[in-house]
């Protein structure tokens, strides 16, 4: 790691005039994409901001049939919440499936979507379920805020303070894991909302999570997974490596789809 | 610039000069001395170096000695009392949990976390918690049967 100060600013307001006075500040939530990229010296921020002790930021809100969970929220506490379990079980299971115990016990969602991996799983429920972005500044929609590999809406010196969702009809995800990483090699997020059915894909896109419209729709006229036993998904724009091609993927999307379908129960 | 960093480690107070890019297994095996704890990856791979924060393990090699500021950390040392194991502890001895030894530190510290939160696991349970722990020598199966055993000792 090249050399950086450390703050820990005690609330939002001082966090964000930390993070506009720093040179090159960054948010610091819980470390654990930031640190390994540090430590392969892939960034050199003159400043990390520790946002992790901010006590507005954190927590699990239910509000009706919305729930709102604060950024720096970890994945073991989104797996463990009985009220996210009882509002949106797709939702804990996913918290569940992302990297190991370690890992879930300081990554944070926040942290998750801010750096939209491709191959992460909260984009996934985050595009899927159509929930909102709550920032400091605004609030921004799922299909505005992932913008491509690891790109987001996010401006500068903008911090992600919650996301909200409502409570689908139901919901499922399904991820292929890739065998080393255990990151996603294909996820598959149904929910069937107010709005519409909704299939994300994450994993799989070379520029990181998106819809399936196609899939969609036919789900909108008939949710089963023979209505989409004929989607096939072209496979000019996702990954190919030595995990799987893009032809693989491409068919793993329809499996993992019709899984999710199956799951929705 | 060097800045001061305290906490709580295995019940006593330490502060220590650090820089803000010290990680916490760092602080724990240069400044403290505590060598139980290892580095076996360094990419949050391998949980060789975990410990707990406020009870909760964690790879201290993906922490900031400063994330850790005024915080309660406990390492493998904080296990034994007097000359007496910890029930994990005998219970890897026991059922031949390790052979190296290397990963050790971190499966007891893992596994101690999982018994804490669910006393009685299965085996599924067990192998599924220890997604982030990785050993060379032992295969496994002897580290599964090392945490049931150390479980029911725990449980006792
Ligand atoms: C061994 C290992 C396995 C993993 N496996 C998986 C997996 O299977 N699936 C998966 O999805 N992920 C996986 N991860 C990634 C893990 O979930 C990360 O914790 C998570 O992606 C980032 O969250 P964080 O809180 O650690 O963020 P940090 O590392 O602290 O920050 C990441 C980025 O987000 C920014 N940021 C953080 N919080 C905010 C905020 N509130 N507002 C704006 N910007 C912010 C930071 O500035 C930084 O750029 C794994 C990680 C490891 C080390
Ligand atoms: S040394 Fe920390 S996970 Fe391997
Ligand atoms: S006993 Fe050698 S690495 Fe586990």
């Amino acid at each position: 790691m090249y050399e950086f100060d450390y703050q820990r600013p005690a609330s939002l307001a001082d966090a964000v005039s930390a993070l506009q006075s720093a040179e090159d500040g960054q948010l610091l939530a819980g470390g654990h994409t930031l640190l390994p990229t540090l430590k392969q010296r892939l960034a050199r921020p003159s400043d990390l901001i520790d946002i992790s002790s901010i006590g507005e930021l954190r927590g699990i809100a239910v509000d009706g049939d919305t729930i709102t969970v604060g950024a720096t929220t970890t994945h073991a506490e989104v797996e463990g919440s009985e009220a996210v379990r009882s509002a949106i079980p797709a939702l804990a299971d996913l918290a569940g499936m992302i990297g190991d115990p370690q890992v879930r016990h300081r990554g944070t969602i926040g942290g998750s979507i801010a750096n939209n991996d491709p191959a992460a799983d909260y984009p996934g429920a985050v595009l899927g379920l159509g929930a909102t972005v709550v920032t400091n500044k605004r609030e921004i929609t799922a299909d505005d805020f992932f913008l491509g590999l690891f790109e987001t809406a996010l401006a500068e010196d903008e911090i992600i303070t919650a996301v909200r969702f409502s409570k689908p009809e139901k919901a499922c995800y399904m991820k292929f894991a890739q065998p080393a990483s255990r990151f996603s090699l294909v996820g598959a997020f149904v929910a069937k909302t107010s709005g519409g059915v909704r299939v994300a894909v994450t994993g799989a896109g070379q520029e990181g999570v998106f819809r399936v419209t196609e899939m969609e729709a036919a789900l909108d006229a008939n949710f089963s997974a023979d209505a989409i036993a004929n989607i096939a998904v072209p496979d000019d724009n996702l990954n190919s490596d030595i995990h799987g091609s893009a032809e693989y993927r491409a068919h793993l999307i329809g499996v993992m789809a019709k899984r999710a379908i199956a799951g929705c129960g | 610039m060097p800045v001061t960093v305290s906490m709580t480690v295995n019940g006593k107070a330490v502060s220590g000069e650090v820089e803000p890019r010290t990680l916490l297994v760092q602080f724990i095996r240069e400044n403290l001395k505590l060598t139980g704890t290892h580095v076996g990856c360094d990419t949050s791979q391998c949980g060789a170096c975990v410990v707990h924060i406020d009870g909760t393990s964690v790879k201290s090699c993906t922490v900031l000695a400063m994330q850790a500021e005024g915080s309660e950390v406990n390492t493998i040392e904080s296990l034994a009392t007097n000359d007496e194991l910890h029930p994990m502890q005998a219970a890897f001895r026991e059922n031949h949990g390790l052979q190296c030894g290397f990963c050790t530190p971190g499966m007891v510290m893992s596994a101690v976390d999982l018994v804490k939160e669910n006393p009685d696991p299965s085996e599924q349970e067990i192998r599924e918690w220890l997604e982030g722990n990785i050993c060379r020598c032992t295969g496994y199966h002897n580290i599964v049967k090392s945490i049931k055993a150390g479980a029911e000792a725990m449980r006792s």
